[in-house]
């Protein structure tokens, strides 16, 4: 590897780059999808190529390649800094990066047992059970089970002397069951996550054992009434917890979108700088960081793809907005270094900012269970169905799979699509209790897109779940 | 360029099928798409993102009797298609046999369209895309406004055969400028152009439309949320049809009961008229899908009333009919999807579209929306890029955006006027030319701040 990520470097700086650096990945994926007892597909995936990112001028060029060969080094590194030459053309301000020391190392996501070592029909196996025991409930439309696992090598180097090297695994899977009855479709699933790691997490997700469990949450949803519109205290259990971190922290502490880099695509955010430090985001129970060090995340790793060592930020303590994501370009504009939060969703796409595990931290006092004793009357909700957020990350509105009344500390009538809606600081304000460790989950988002052209991140978040108050729910017409 | 880089595509799938016909492949598809893809990026008036790509990715669907395996690689040396095609097969080999027969299509005449491709795309150069990214800024610059957008230009090879004697190949491209202008209130407005020959494209007109707007949106004032009557843009109406055809249009989701979609059901107003339709040279045309089938037209929506779903070879086999040509890359257990969707025109300029609102609300632009109830097609998003008042059949001024929380299928039924000219589109499910439409009712559930 460093044959040709050193070519691709000297080509750059020989044809004017005052910056250069370069990934080289590998990865293998591995996808099984049953759809109602059926193999609907396996199959194994592998691409490799590098990536070489250039200034030139003060202006970014990035050009990447599949073929392997010095010749194709010296195309793509020189193809880079035409594309940055041009970008040069249209530029008010030249690039400043911040003074990291040259990165060296290497990482590898602890695996207990290789998901890729595993034979399929092993895997196959463990599905199958899955999907027939949600089956077995009778009345069931149509049930859904998928399996995903993904290894990537990279290398990254840079002209500053920077040589890593890291290989991360992630494995996810999730158990659907839908309930069909007329014009009504309702889903339950469980968990919809995924984790940095080997073939254990999955096995100790016990996907069988759950299977009964969620086809006949499905089939009462469908005799459930619909959540009605109200005003009222809402529960949020930790898989629908970090969803609403996700969309209203996460992003809107990106430091790219807040400088408006991602304004024509997702958009930009209220967490303008001149708040930094004093913006009230939340309520005082409201600790919230980014931490891409913790075991077992899908934004853990040993270096990001600049090369700046994983790190753990706070973003919002005792409710205050105090820090953001960054990277090497936007950290010095707000007088920082870089958090190390930049990377790229394969060879083939420049780093971007991106959430590393975003957590909200537990706090000592109440368990879960406890804050469901404590509340008089509201809706407990379970597990995020769909989401949706505002440009500027400040009005949103969630659905859940499962939304049950509480009424006297006791948790009563179900109710179908529920779903609830609100601006985000006002309602980070209104968060009267954050439940303790014991509920603490750790959850995977493998599916967070941003930027042009499109990639697909792997983020954490962790959650232990929170009340809060005078939340409008029942949104729309049913 | 249009001229391959790699050796033929279908030279290589041909390889790959020799590897998987060795190997014991009752029946094998082997799909090589190879891209040159390049995008560049603006924000804050400069470019601030600049990308190239080059890739050749071979995936093979290997059937042993009733058993699949599917495996892809970028890699393109013997050694590579020999081990995606030892992947393949051992996938198959572990796997349980499913109970129905494994459908691939065979063999048939493909009228290939003129215009999938054109050379100006293929070949388009980063200082042509800056030039471009300079004039929509410059645009902005006028209007005393910032611009935020991509200007992207992409070659698509795609090659499909299989051991039935399917053998396809086209080369296709697509180019799209789109841009937010933004000023320092935040106000901003949108435009986009796409086409398959990136010359076609305006670039000065699309930044004038989006400053133009962004200028005429400042100072926004608050209306409450509730029920308006509405002029979708076409920006807006290109996720109606998105969803639809997500939620609706694709036979394995009718085949699994999670779609509204039944043929002679009404479900939109006479005035609505979709088709899929690949060959329209109005669109993004393609020749074959990604099974190598011909693409036919389909029907979707004829004046309100569903005429029919779209099928690839599995669907269709279940179905006992033949397919439409709609089929992805396998393995797909998401179904076929109408990638080329096109909305009929109507007779109204944009002027009487916003002239027949006694009060209501012209939207420019959907953000982030998602299905809530998905056989209902409850979908929820928000406003964006432009939002207006209209009263008395006027622009009274720019609103705060809104949330919505609405039935797409009674936004169809609520069709009151359509638009006499289309857009081409990239949405989130492929190309789509759209009108813009006057709805008699629209659900906005909340507010935001800008």
């Amino acid at each position: 590897m460093p044959e040709l990520t050193d070519r691709a470097l000297d080509t750059a700086v020989q044809r004017g780059a005052t910056f250069a650096d370069v990934r080289q990945t590998r990865r293998a994926d591995e996808s099984i999808a049953i759809k109602s007892g059926r193999v609907e597909g396996v199959t194994f995936g592998d691409s490799e190529g590098f990536g070489v990112r250039v200034l030139v001028d003060g202006a970014w060029g990035f050009a990447a390649s599949n073929r392997l060969t010095a010749a194709e080094a010296d195309r793509v590194a020189a193809e880079a800094v035409r594309i940055a030459r041009a970008s040069a053309t249209a530029l008010r301000h030249r690039v400043e990066l911040d003074s990291r020391p040259p990165a060296h190392g290497t990482y590898r996501t602890p695996v207990v047992e290789d998901p890729f070592a595993l034979s399929v029909e092993r895997k196959v196996g463990d599905l199958l059970a899955a999907d027939e025991a949600m089956r077995r409930v009778p009345g069931i439309g149509f049930t859904e089970v998928r399996y995903d696992a993904q290894r990537e090598w990279k290398t990254y180097a840079a002209n500053d002397g920077s040589l890593v090297e890291q290989e991360i695994s992630h494995v996810g899977a999730v158990i659907e069951a839908n309930a069909v009855q007329g014009d009504d479709i309702q889903r339950r699933s469980y968990p919809d996550s995924a984790a940095a790691g080997g073939y254990e997490w999955v096995r100790d997700l016990d996907l069988a054992g759950n299977g009964e469990r969620v086809a006949s949450q499905a089939m009462a949803l469908l005799a459930a009434p619909q959540c009605p519109p109200m005003r009222t205290t809402v529960i949020l259990h930790p898989s629908q917890l970090y969803m609403q971190v996700h969309e209203s922290c996460g992003h809107p502490c990106e430091l790219d979108r807040v400088f408006g880099t991602e304004a024509s695509y997702a958009g930009t955010s209220f967490l303008t700088p001149d708040g930094l430090g004093t913006f009230r985001y939340g309520s005082e129970l409201i600790d919230i960081v980014a931490d891409a060090t913790v075991p077992g995340g899908l934004g853990t790793f040993g270096w990001d793809d600049e090369g700046v060592a994983a790190q753990r930020v706070p973003l919002i303590e005792a409710g205050r907005h105090v820090g953001y994501l960054t990277s090497r370009e936007t950290a010095p504009r707000i007088g920082a270094q870089s958090g190390g939060a930049m990377r790229a969703d394969g060879w083939n796409r420049i780093p971007l900012i991106r959430m590393t595990n975003i957590n909200l931290l537990p706090r000592p006092g109440m368990s879960f269970d406890d804050i469901v004793a404590d509340t008089d009357e509201g809706l407990l909700l379970a597990t995020n169905r769909s989401w949706s957020i505002d440009d500027r990350r400040l009005n949103f509105q969630f659905a859940t799979e499962m939304g049950w009344q509480v009424k006297g500390g006791k948790i009563g009538q179900l109710y179908k699509n529920p779903t609830y809606t609100g601006i985000t600081y006002e309602f980070w304000g209104s968060c009267d209790a954050v439940a303790d460790e014991r509920s603490y989950t750790l959850f995977g988002t493998p599916n967070c897109g941003k930027g042009e052209p499109g990639q697909i991140g792997h983020v954490g978040h962790g959650a232990s779940g929170a009340r809060f108050r005078d939340v409008q729910v029942g949104v729309g017409k049913w | 360029m249009l001229s391959e880089r790699d050796p033929d595509g279908l030279e290589l799938a041909e390889r790959v099928l020799r590897h998987a016909e060795a190997l014991g492949a009752t029946q094998a598809e082997v799909l090589v798409d190879e891209a040159e893809s390049r995008l560049t990026r603006f924000a804050n008036s400069e470019i601030h993102q600049n990308v190239a790509e080059s890739n050749t990715m071979v995936n093979l669907r290997f059937v042993d009797e009733r058993r699949v395996g599917c495996a892809s690689t970028n890699r393109t040396d013997d050694e590579a298609l020999r081990r995606l095609a030892e992947s393949a097969a051992r996938i198959a080999r572990f796997m349980p046999e499913a109970d129905e027969a494994v459908h691939l299509p065979g063999p048939a005449p493909i009228a290939y369209v003129h215009g999938a491709a054109a050379p100006a795309t293929a070949d388009a150069t980063p200082e042509f895309r800056a030039a471009a990214a300079r004039e929509v800024i410059a645009a902005a610059d006028a209007a005393g406004v910032q611009a935020y957008g991509s200007f992207t230009t992409d070659l698509e090879r795609v090659a499909l055969a299989n051991s039935l004697g399917v053998r396809a190949q086209e080369a296709r491209t697509w180019s799209q400028l789109l841009t937010v202008a933004m000023g320092s209130a935040g106000e901003a407005g949108y435009a986009e152009a796409a086409a398959v020959d990136c010359t076609a494209i305006d670039v000065a007109a699309v930044g004038r439309e989006a400053a133009d707007k962004a200028r005429s949106a400042r100072a926004p004032v608050s209306v409450p949320p509730g029920d308006y009557p509405v002029v979708l843009e076409p920006y807006a109406v290109v996720d109606l049809l998105d969803m639809l055809g997500y939620l609706g249009f694709s036979a394995l989701a009718v085949q699994e009961g999670r779609s509204f979609f039944e043929p002679g059901k009404v479900i939109g107003s006479p005035l609505v008229t979709i088709v899929d339709d690949a060959e329209d040279l109005a669109g993004a045309p393609i020749s074959f899908d990604y099974e190598g089938t011909p693409k036919r037209r389909v029907p979707l929506v004829e004046a309100g009333v569903c005429r029919e779903a779209v099928y690839d070879a599995q669907t269709a086999a279940r179905a006992g009919r033949e397919s439409t040509g709609h089929g992805l890359p396998a393995p797909n257990p998401y179904g076929p999807f109408p990638l080329n969707m096109i909305m009929s025109a109507g007779t109204a300029s944009r002027e009487e579209l916003i002239g027949g609102l006694e009060r209501g609300l012209l939207v420019t632009r959907f953000h982030y929306t998602n299905p809530v109830h998905p056989k209902l097609v409850i979908v929820t998003g928000m406003t964006r890029d432009g939002t207006f008042l209209v009263e008395h059949g006027r622009i009274v001024g720019p609103v705060r955006n809104l949330r919505f929380t609405q039935s797409y299928l009674d936004a169809l039924a609520g069709v009151q006027a359509v638009g006499r000219e289309r857009r081409l589109l990239r949405g989130f499910l492929g190309a789509s030319l759209v009108p813009a439409l006057r709805i008699g009712a629209f659900t906005f559930t909340g507010a935001t701040e800008h």
